[in-house]
């Protein structure tokens, strides 16, 4: 089954650490990750800009309104997602766990893949 | 990452909009920023024992305004209020405090923070000591090694900006639409004028003037989350991150300056590329053009080149065009000429320039650019003269420099003895 690890923590927190601070929790991460690879559990994994970067399209009105920045004002931010494949809920709980102590503080929301669709390979 | 570490970030990043509540409350930046220290000092107790609370911010704001009427009281001789260990497991109290912190009324309090910082008849250096040591909280000492300055000297530097705005008065009533306008263009201003103190830095000075880039760009990016929809300020966001872009492939081990063209561009940090990119995207869509914008237009042309030879110099010429026309400057026009020697030669740059001499007359850029002109037109003895013009005007040795890696390059590329023989 896959599971999406939906990865939410404070922008400001994340924003204010230092170049050496963010490469150093990059590192930890991409050790984790590299584990998932190697079991062929590891889809895609996705880090996103700052919330100030993002554009909001309102489908409930006609025509659909474009509005500056993300869809929710919330305590934490959607900062990156990524998708693995887990037999269950109690492995993806274990993957997130290997994750959060590589990066500790915010939360991580597991939740199950209805449906995926891997499109193109991009570079 | 360790608790401390944490408690450090979240302090330092809920910072600006405690004080900036803070200084609501008591309407004295000096009580606000005491009141801070003082919720700071039991977060770090507190948070340590009990763990990080829902909303720092909030906490800090309660914590520190009860601390600073507590005080207040005692120097009253009047009953002290109830200790802050059973005030912080109220959590009822807390969320009062953060529902009174709605957005539209945080956001008017740190634009206000923001704006006592930078009135118009404080020198520009204090205004940005001020806003460092009050909005980012950075320690005198820091600022002081930022300015490159002695300790003592920036403390009174602050002391006197401080006074200043307390002779002056806080403007505390909500402003209005125009007022609210203002204000952002104000802040603006400060927010890049600390950028440029951090990004004209060089040789041994880099270290210690790196941060403050950080810090713009970080008050940027809290100033657009307070106002989303205004495209000067993401463009100024953006052009802040597309130079800052660079910085990696800037200096040279020495620390000498190397020049765009010369960049290796590999090293330029794509993420923020990334980030500037889609800034200026953004701001683009809302039609209502602006320095920022335009400048940051024009920051990007270069960061999209993955070769100096695939600058779009005509688009650049453009948007130089535009700059001029909403703000007009000799400088902005100096600035267009490097564009309209790419694309429409040297004779044509220098007949741009020429008009401004009388204006830029002690400006050491002016003599850079044409020298540089008249050295491609290979009029190499009136080059010479420009060329040392601007050393003479130079304010640092950087800029010396400067200009002598432009000449050196230009002796290299275009000799003067082959292009100019009737000069010798």
């Amino acid at each position: 089954m896959l599971y999406a690890i939906l990865c939410y923590h404070s922008e400001d927190i994340v924003g204010s650490w230092t170049k050496e601070e963010d490469d150093a929790v990059m590192a930890r991460l991409a050790v984790v990750q590299e584990g998932l690879a190697k079991n062929g559990r590891l889809g895609p994994v996705v880090r996103l800009l700052p919330t100030t970067a993002a554009t909001t399209l309102r489908k409930d009105h006609e025509p659909p309104l474009v509005l500056d920045g993300p869809f929710a004002e919330t305590k934490e931010q959607l900062l990156g997602f990524y998708v693995v494949n887990c037999a269950s809920l109690d492995d993806a709980l274990e993957s997130a766990r290997e994750l959060a102590s590589a990066n500790p503080g915010g939360s991580y929301e597991i939740r199950p893949v209805a449906l995926f669709n891997p499109g193109v390979a991009m570079t | 990452m360790t608790d401390l570490a944490w408690i450090d970030s979240a302090l330092s990043s809920a910072r600006p909009q405690a004080v900036a509540a803070l200084v609501r409350y008591f309407r004295d930046l000096d009580i606000a920023e005491e009141a801070f220290q003082e919720a700071c000092l039991k977060a770090l107790r507190h948070w340590q024992k009990n763990g990080p609370p829902r909303d720092p911010a909030a906490w800090l704001i309660f914590v520190g305004r009860n601390s600073a009427i507590d005080a207040v009281r005692r120097r009253g001789k009047e009953r002290a209020l109830p200790d802050e260990a059973t005030i912080s497991d109220l959590d009822d109290a807390e969320t009062a405090v953060a529902e009174q912190i709605d957005n539209a009324d945080y956001r008017d309090d740190i634009l206000r923070l923001l704006f006592v910082c930078c009135p118009p008849d404080l020198p520009a250096t204090q205004q940005i000591a001020l806003a460092l040591r009050v909005v980012s909280g950075l320690s005198v000492k820091q600022i002081a090694r930022a300015f490159l300055v002695g300790e003592s000297a920036m403390e009174q530097r602050i002391t006197r900006a401080k006074s200043r705005i307390a002779a002056a008065g806080v403007p505390f009533e909500a402003p209005g639409a125009v007022e609210r306008a203002e204000r952002l263009a104000a802040v603006a201003a400060m927010i890049y004028l600390i950028f440029n103190e951090g990004y004209s830095a060089s040789g041994n000075e880099i270290d210690a003037r790196a941060p403050l880039c950080n810090e713009a760009i970080r008050l940027a990016r809290l100033l657009l989350r307070l106002f989303p929809a205004e495209p000067e300020i993401m463009g100024l966001l953006a052009l802040m991150l597309l130079q800052r872009a660079r910085a990696p492939a800037r200096f040279d081990a020495d620390g000498g300056i190397i020049l765009l063209e010369d960049q290796d561009r590999r090293l330029w940090s794509r993420p923020m590329i990334a980030e500037g990119l889609a800034l200026v995207d953004k701001a683009m869509r809302h039609q209502r053009p602006g320095p920022y914008q335009v400048q940051a237009a024009i920051a990007a042309l270069h960061d999209r080149a993955e070769q100096p030879a695939d600058t779009d110099w005509v688009e650049i010429d453009l948007l130089y065009a535009v700059l001029e026309r909403l703000q007009p400057s000799p400088v902005v026009t100096l600035n267009r000429s490097v564009a309209v020697a790419k694309t429409k030669g040297p004779a044509a740059a220098l007949a741009l320039i020429e008009p401004l001499e009388q204006r830029l007359s002690g400006y050491f850029h002016f003599f850079g650019v044409k020298g540089a002109l008249l050295m491609k037109l290979g009029r190499a003895a009136e080059a010479r003269i420009a060329f040392d013009q601007a050393i003479a005007l130079a304010s640092t040795a950087a800029e010396a420099t400067h200009i002598r890696v432009h000449l050196d390059r230009l002796m290299k590329d275009d000799p003067p003895d082959r292009k100019a023989p009737a000069s010798r």
